[in-house]
């Protein structure tokens, strides 16, 4: 038996600050999802795509708020991919969960919400990137009209709405689990999109369809997303929003802490 | 002031009605290298992950350098290299040490942890290309980052082939001349005994036996006697205790259990000095060692 003494002395040992947040993890955590050709195809050329399939219909150039219909769509897109990529994002959670990378990293001073934190910053970015994409072809394109103000309202609340549909990709991804997730939210996304007036607005369905778009969760944000060009918004709109917000996040939430019983 | 590396004092832990473990006390020494050996479902995995603070026990206390686990480990005094699994496969080895080196508040440079497991040629390599025994490798130097005080290894060398073991065995032993103290699960016997200066038999749930390599070896070694004896006493025990080579005594009523290296002299002794009948004599595995220790019958 050895008997040597420690060379660590564990009073000089520090605990790291922030619970271990840093730029590396993020930065490390971009590069990965950049690399990601499917989520290169669903963020940056998919909702970019669809904007050039919807943007170009007839009567764009109509008026809606302070801007045009096309604008309108424009906006409509822009939170369409950004929910996509978000989540995408948030289905990674459970999916690092189910290969032992969370436990991996229970093995250092990463505090969890620090990670479920960093995970959200990485999303909001990529759905940043996404709105960006959107927004750029849509300039390039030329028929979108609005105040410039209003382009960057609609861009940040839009960014902010993405924040439900990254707890929904957490969800989803702990009751899916591996990769199927997106294979349920893809499609799942773009329903709601649909029944939620994303697409199309909800002035085109007949009643009884428009009855049940206002209780999907993607009417409140879509109406939220485009508020500033349209200055309406239903209070509806705003409960639906909430509602699917907290449910999402609830529901994410307690998933996690049934999972978090064996790390 | 000497800190024990890991101190459990009457540590159980239950899943449900399954009790995984029930009930250890052990000490290990800054500098130490031990072996866990135990049968799959002894308790290994269970005690390892109490020591790491992945979960809390049942009763008892669990205590890492003085230190409760999560803040050990939040100190980076701890580390461990797991089973299987805790890769991103889309990361390259590089990008994963440095991954985890972030997290860490201080770190030993990445390219010398690289260089200490044996992976500097694989750094650029995706996670998901690399064989298993180059994963641990891997596992190995994100251990290393902390430059921890103790390093737990679970299973590390299963499903690697003799000369991955060799590999990465060797990179264990050539770290461990700093003081490091080593706790590595196995239900290997040779493995146990070539690497490790302390064996602990783990057997469902508890400390079986605990010495170094050639004591563990000669419980394995040995046979097992088992007797009626009518009338049996202390004073028969004792006599039986005191015979040459025999390591352990079990009474039941009449029945008795010797186990003892020199099985010929514990059966002479029964059949011509006691009332002893049905003698029986068998010869054990290891897993029947920890069995007559543990006193379970199979």
């Amino acid at each position: 038996m050895s008997t040597t003494t420690s060379t660590v002395d564990p009073t000089t040992r520090r605990v790291p600050p922030m619970g271990g947040f840093n730029p590396t993890v993020l930065g490390i955590e971009l590069r990965r999802m950049l690399r990601n050709r499917r989520t290169i195809v669903f963020t940056l050329v998919f909702p970019a795509a669809m904007l050039l399939a919807f943007g170009g219909q007839s009567g764009w150039e109509e008026k809606v708020g302070s801007g045009n219909v096309a604008a309108y769509i424009l906006a409509s897109m822009a939170l369409y991919g950004a929910a996509l990529t978000a989540a995408a994002g948030g289905s990674m959670v459970a999916l690092e969960r189910s290969l032992g990378w969370s436990r991996q990293l229970r093995l250092t001073p990463l505090l969890p919400v620090v990670y479920i934190l960093m995970k959200a910053l990485v999303a909001l970015v990529m759905g940043a990137l996404a709105i960006a994409a959107v927004n750029v072809v849509g300039a390039v394109q030329g028929k979108a009209e609005m105040p410039t103000h209003v382009w960057i309202e609609c861009a940040v609340v839009t960014l902010f709405c993405t924040l439900t549909f990254a707890a929904l990709g957490v969800f989803v991804g702990y009751v899916v689990p591996g990769e199927n997730a997106m294979q349920i939210l893809g499609p799942g996304l773009a329903l709601l999109s649909f029944l939620g007036g994303v697409f199309i607005p909800l002035d085109d369905y007949a009643e009884v369809v428009r009855q049940i778009a206002y209780w999907t969760p993607m009417y409140g944000v879509a109406e939220i997303a485009r508020w500033p060009l349209t200055h309406e918004l239903p209070w509806y709109a705003v409960l639906n929003a909430v509602a699917w917000f907290v449910l999402f996040v609830a529901g994410a939430a307690w998933r996690m802490s049934r999972d978090t019983a064996r790390v | 002031m000497t800190r024990l590396a890991v101190r459990l004092a009457g540590v159980t832990k239950d899943f449900g009605p399954v009790q995984a473990v029930r009930g250890i006390d052990l000490e290990l020494h800054p500098g130490e290298i031990v072996a866990f050996l135990g049968p799959n479902g002894a308790g290994k995995t269970t005690t390892i992950d109490l020591v790491l603070g992945l979960s809390r026990p049942t009763s008892g206390t669990v205590e890492v350098l003085g230190l409760e686990p999560r803040r050990a480990i939040a100190r980076g005094l701890v580390s461990a290299v797991m089973q299987t699994g805790g890769l991103l496969k889309d990361l390259t080895v590089r990008e994963t040490v440095a991954y985890t080196a972030s997290l860490f508040a201080d770190t030993r440079p990445v390219d010398e942890v690289l260089e200490r497991a044996g992976i500097t040629g694989l750094a650029d390599r995706k996670v998901a290309k690399c064989s298993g025994g180059e994963q641990q490798r891997l596992r190995f130097a994100m251990a290393l980052l902390p430059d921890p005080a103790l390093l737990l290894l679970d299973e590390p060398t299963t499903g690697m082939d003799v000369e991955g073991r060799r590999a990465f065995w060797n990179a264990i032993r050539a770290d461990a001349g700093a003081g490091r103290t080593v706790l590595f699960a196995t239900h290997y016997l040779e493995e146990a005994d070539q690497y490790a200066d302390r064996i602990v038999l783990i057997s469902k749930g508890r400390i079986a036996a605990d010495g170094s390599g050639p004591q563990i070896r000669a419980l394995a070694s040995g046979r097992t006697v088992r007797a009626s004896v009518p009338g049996v006493d202390r004073r028969v025990t004792a006599a039986v205790a005191a015979l040459g080579g025999v390591d352990h005594v079990d009474v039941r009523g009449e029945s008795v259990t010797i186990h003892a290296k020199d099985s010929d002299a514990v059966a002479r002794y029964l059949l011509t000095e006691t009332a002893a009948r049905d003698v029986e004599i068998t010869a054990q595995g290891i897993e029947e060692a920890f069995l007559s220790l543990t006193g379970e019958t199979a």
